[in-house]
């Protein structure tokens, strides 16, 4: 098979007939870089002005209260908008969710009462028709999943021993290989598709029947892309001839993904070495120069900045601000050895300096003790500069996921185009060890009819004794109350992800994977740290149940001191391990919806707030309603030996049992890094 | 034996070369106006074996070689010389890099030797120089400076690597001709590596707060880039070997 758009590339597997395989043309085709930072080049002129005005926007964004301009009439399809512009003379890079910059557009496929909701509160009105339709006609995820939930799954709902899940938005996590768009160009992509349809045929189980009807959803979102692309005046259909057609059609690809779905996250993967080549390729010709180079990432960069979703006050507040987690992973080392730094590894980082640092796209460096030196330094200055770098464990993950892998969120690592993951937002351990004291008995809701304490679980012993907490007695429970919990939580987590599939499938998203993907189940776990030290007091300390009128606990008086996670004192961190491994141990024994795989995560960066609001006074001393720590961090203010006794806390987690990622979030001012003289 | 600790800081990069691990030792004769640790003047402290010290460092060697180590700090880590020397002695014999953090005051010009176990188990020794005049010393300290400079002297003709440091407070030590004779000291020293300027800072007021103590510089600010710069080039801070 060849293209004319290929002249010049190293061919291989990639480019043999019937192969997708992005991979090995990244391989076969790019240069490592191993050098400073010191070709790059500044903002032209247009990218100034152009971001100016897109500032100017976002400034008048803020002052309308967060929401500039929402579509109310037109549902939001991957085609379903004329094309719009910042800029058109400015723009090298073209494309926006809706007609115009900032517009939020309507995506009801998630549930029609929360898009509805959104718009209200932003004084908004939903077009009735479209109400009509999705109320009338249309059923929503949402729907569904309301549909089967047991009253059990919804009782851990409102108490919030459950919380997060994706049952009235989008699960969002799933990265398109965006890059085939490029590579392959579209008509390419649905012939491989019209090929893995026609060969799934046979006995027509249920499996196979949602198999086919899944692959044509697929090829009829590749050829509205296509459509969409034509509205800009683009054909995608033979692959990218040029870097700035190469960065077009893979944005393009990834626009396409986020006008059909409202994911929680929606990430775009492992991009900026693959354009490389291209880039590569043009300064070979002459054709480009560095500046221009700069130019078409920066343009680049900045629509990813304008990605908006139309979503409730209280998502906003659950993560801190309004954030659609455009991941994109940078750098990283081969499985041969060689670097996957290449300069356009530091042009995409340069685009922070450029355009001024911003929380989106995340920037995800895969952290190597390899990477070339004058790499990691040139990531150090801009991370001192702008804090506006994430950081993860490329030697941690390559050995699972080999070399062509990319985050989805935070942490959630993926191999891009075979990977993809069912969101299980998160299980509160905090939560789960007050049930085990109280049998079940939620220490904050109460029961709407007998205005009693919420009896969530199934009535399990509760402890009774009004003498200090005995340890063992405390695990014997709390192991029970974890194997009900994540047999509960799998459950509804199973129901979901069915109802998703069924009413908000991520065609185009998938129809960049490879037809026969790897699925995670993706479990995640809040309130580690406020668990461990919750146990550690009960072990090491004396802590005194304290109950109201019902007898149930709903304070504890401490007596002595205790270890605490975060010292690298293992007798608080092999309690960590113990429970991290014990509810993954948990999960794992579970059915899984699709032939997942069961991973979990230690992740909340913001939630944990919200997450505490809805827990109890926990034996570790912390007050109810006190936020629980992000992710894997120990508790606020309790580590006392400084920062690498934290970290090394942090890192006596096992990823085995973590595999969709553990989060710690670190906050560190330069001066404390050490002196410059 | 045991020692008395106020505490570990697991990544200290101000106190020395490198990533260090850092003990705060318990106690400290001086009672310098500035003090940002006043929480570690008397006794008291958690006592621990040499054993658990030494154990507690070594966790942290992965993190040593840019040329990290232990720090000893306080307080005055010379109050309890014998614990520092035996624990100098069990991490040098583990290969580590060991770094004093004194001001000196506790040295002896009667008895000089007193202190030589303690510094052939020492690579480096940060010495605080509080103020070059000696009456000035004692307002700022309580107490004079004549052993202090013996030592810097003593530290010098021994082959010893220093690091000298200094506090600089406005209108307390930061007056140039002040500065002009620190340098003028420091140029009869044959050994000393490095200069540092260590601007002063408000963080201690808490801990005052915390522990009843009036504090003595209340209205001080901390100097301005300007004075800081200045006591630099004066003094000459940074790396200059």
């Amino acid at each position: 098979m060849y293209f004319e758009a290929w002249e010049g590339f190293t061919p291989g597997k990639w480019s043999e007939d019937g192969e997708i395989d992005t991979r090995d043309f990244i391989q076969k085709n790019y240069t490592p870089y191993e050098g400073d930072g010191s070709f790059l080049a500044g903002p032209t002129a247009a990218t100034t002005k152009l971001w100016n005005e897109v500032l100017e926007l976002m400034k008048q964004e803020r002052e309308k209260g967060g929401v500039l301009d929402a579509d109310t009439e037109i549902i939001s399809q991957i085609n379903s908008h004329p094309a719009g512009y910042i800029d058109k003379d400015l723009e090298k890079i073209v494309g926006l969710q809706t007609d115009k910059p900032l517009k939020r557009a309507l995506m009801p496929f998630g549930g029609i009462r929360m898009a509805e909701q959104a718009l209200n509160m932003y004084g908004y009105q939903l077009s009735p028709k479209v109400k009509e339709i999705f109320t009338k006609y249309r059923k929503s995820h949402n729907d569904g999943v309301y549909d089967a939930y047991t009253p059990e799954m919804r009782r851990a709902r409102t108490s919030h021993i459950l919380t997060g899940l994706p049952d009235t938005y989008g699960r969002g996590r799933i990265i398109g290989d965006y890059r085939r768009v490029a590579l392959y160009g579209i008509d390419y992509l649905i012939q491989q598709k019209e090929a893995d349809k026609l060969a799934n045929n046979g006995n027509m189980t249920p499996e196979r029947i949602r198999g086919r009807e899944e692959l044509s959803d697929q090829i009829k979102a590749l050829k509205q892309l296509k459509e969409m692309a034509m509205t800009y005046g683009i054909d995608i259909s033979k692959p990218a001839k040029t870097a700035q057609e190469a960065i077009q059609f893979l944005y393009f690809g990834y626009l396409g993904a986020v006008k059909d779905q409202n994911g929680a996250a929606m990430s775009i993967g492992r991009n900026s070495t693959f354009l490389d080549i291209y880039i590569e390729r043009d300064f070979k010709r002459g054709v480009l120069t560095e500046e221009e180079a700069q130019e078409l990432m920066d343009h680049f960069i900045m629509k990813l900045r304008m990605v908006r979703f139309m979503r409730i006050k209280e998502y906003n507040e659950l993560f801190s601000g309004d954030p659609t987690w455009v991941t994109e992973s940078i750098g990283g080392m081969g499985i041969d050895g060689r670097t996957l730094v290449t300069k356009n590894s530091f042009r995409v980082l340069h685009t922070l300096d450029n355009l001024g640092p911003a929380p989106e796209p995340n920037m995800t460096v895969l952290w190597s003790k390899k990477l070339p030196v004058a790499f990691k330094r040139f990531c150090a200055d801009i991370s001192i500069r702008t804090s506006a770098i994430q950081y993860e464990s490329d030697d941690l993950m390559r050995v699972e996921m080999g070399d062509d892998y990319a985050i989805a969120c935070c942490v959630s690592g993926m191999k891009v185009g075979k990977d993809m993951q069912f969101f299980g937002a998160r299980a509160n351990l905090a939560k789960c060890l007050l049930y085990a004291i109280n049998g079940g008995k939620d220490e904050l809701m109460r029961d709407k009819v007998t205005g009693k304490h919420l009896q969530v679980s199934p009535k399990f012993e509760a402890i009774t004794s009004d003498g200090p907490l005995d340890y063992d007695e405390v695990i014997d429970k709390y192991e029970t109350m974890m194997n009900w919990l994540a047999r509960l939580y799998v459950n509804t987590l199973n129901l979901i992800h069915y109802m998703h599939d069924k009413y908000s499938y991520e065609a185009l998203e998938m129809a960049l994977h490879d037809t026969k993907v790897r699925r995670f189940f993706a479990t995640g776990i809040a309130g580690l740290s406020c668990v461990v030290d919750s146990l550690s007091a009960i072990k090491y300390a004396k802590v005194y149940p304290i109950r109201d009128e019902e007898g149930v606990v709903v304070d504890f008086r401490i007596e002595g001191d205790f270890p605490k996670y975060g010292n690298n004192d293992d007798r608080a961190d092999q309690i960590a391990v113990w429970l991290v491994k014990t509810f993954m141990r948990e999960i794992k024994a579970r059915f899984t919806y699709r032939d997942s795989i069961p991973t979990m995560s230690i992740l909340t960066i913001t939630s944990n707030v919200v997450y505490g609001k809805k827990t109890g006074n926990t034996p570790d001393g912390r007050k109810a309603g006190t936020p629980l720590a992000p992710g894997a961090n120990p508790m606020h203010g309790r580590d006392h030996n400084g920062a690498l006794a934290s970290l090394e806390s942090v890192a006596k987690l096992p990823y085995e049992f973590a595999r969709d990622g553990i989060s710690n979030t670190f906050s560190i001012t330069p001066q404390s890094l050490g002196k410059k003289d | 034996m045991t020692g008395h600790i106020h505490s570990f800081e697991s990544f200290g990069t101000v106190d020395g070369p490198g990533i260090r691990f850092v003990v705060f030792m318990q106690g400290c004769p001086m009672r310098c106006l500035y003090c940002h640790n006043p929480d570690t003047w008397t006794g008291g402290g958690t006592e621990h074996s040499v054993e658990d010290v030494a154990a507690r460092v070594l966790r942290y060697r992965n993190y040593f070689s840019n040329g990290g180590g232990v720090t000893v700090s306080g307080g005055e880590p010379m109050l309890q010389q014998a614990f520092v020397t035996e624990l100098f002695n069990k991490l040098k014999a583990e290969g580590l890099n060991t770094c004093l953090d004194t001001s000196g005051v506790m040295f002896d010009e009667k008895d000089p030797d007193a202190v030589m176990p303690l510094l052939n188990a020492t690579d480096l020794v940060l010495l605080d120089i509080k103020h070059i005049d000696p009456e000035e010393h004692k307002k700022l300290t309580g107490r004079g400076n004549e052993n202090i400079l013996a030592f810097a002297k003593f530290l010098s003709d021994h082959g010893k690597k220093m690091w000298i440091r200094h506090v600089l407070v406005p209108g307390k030590t930061d007056r140039d001709d002040w500065l002009t004779r620190l340098r003028a000291f420091i140029d009869t020293l044959d050994t000393v590596e490095k200069v540092e300027v260590l601007p002063y800072h408000t963080m201690g007021v808490v801990k005052y707060e915390k522990l009843g103590y009036d504090y003595p510089l209340q209205g001080v600010e901390p100097p301005t880039a300007e004075r800081v710069e200045n006591a630099k080039k004066i003094l000459r801070a940074g790396f200059q070997k």
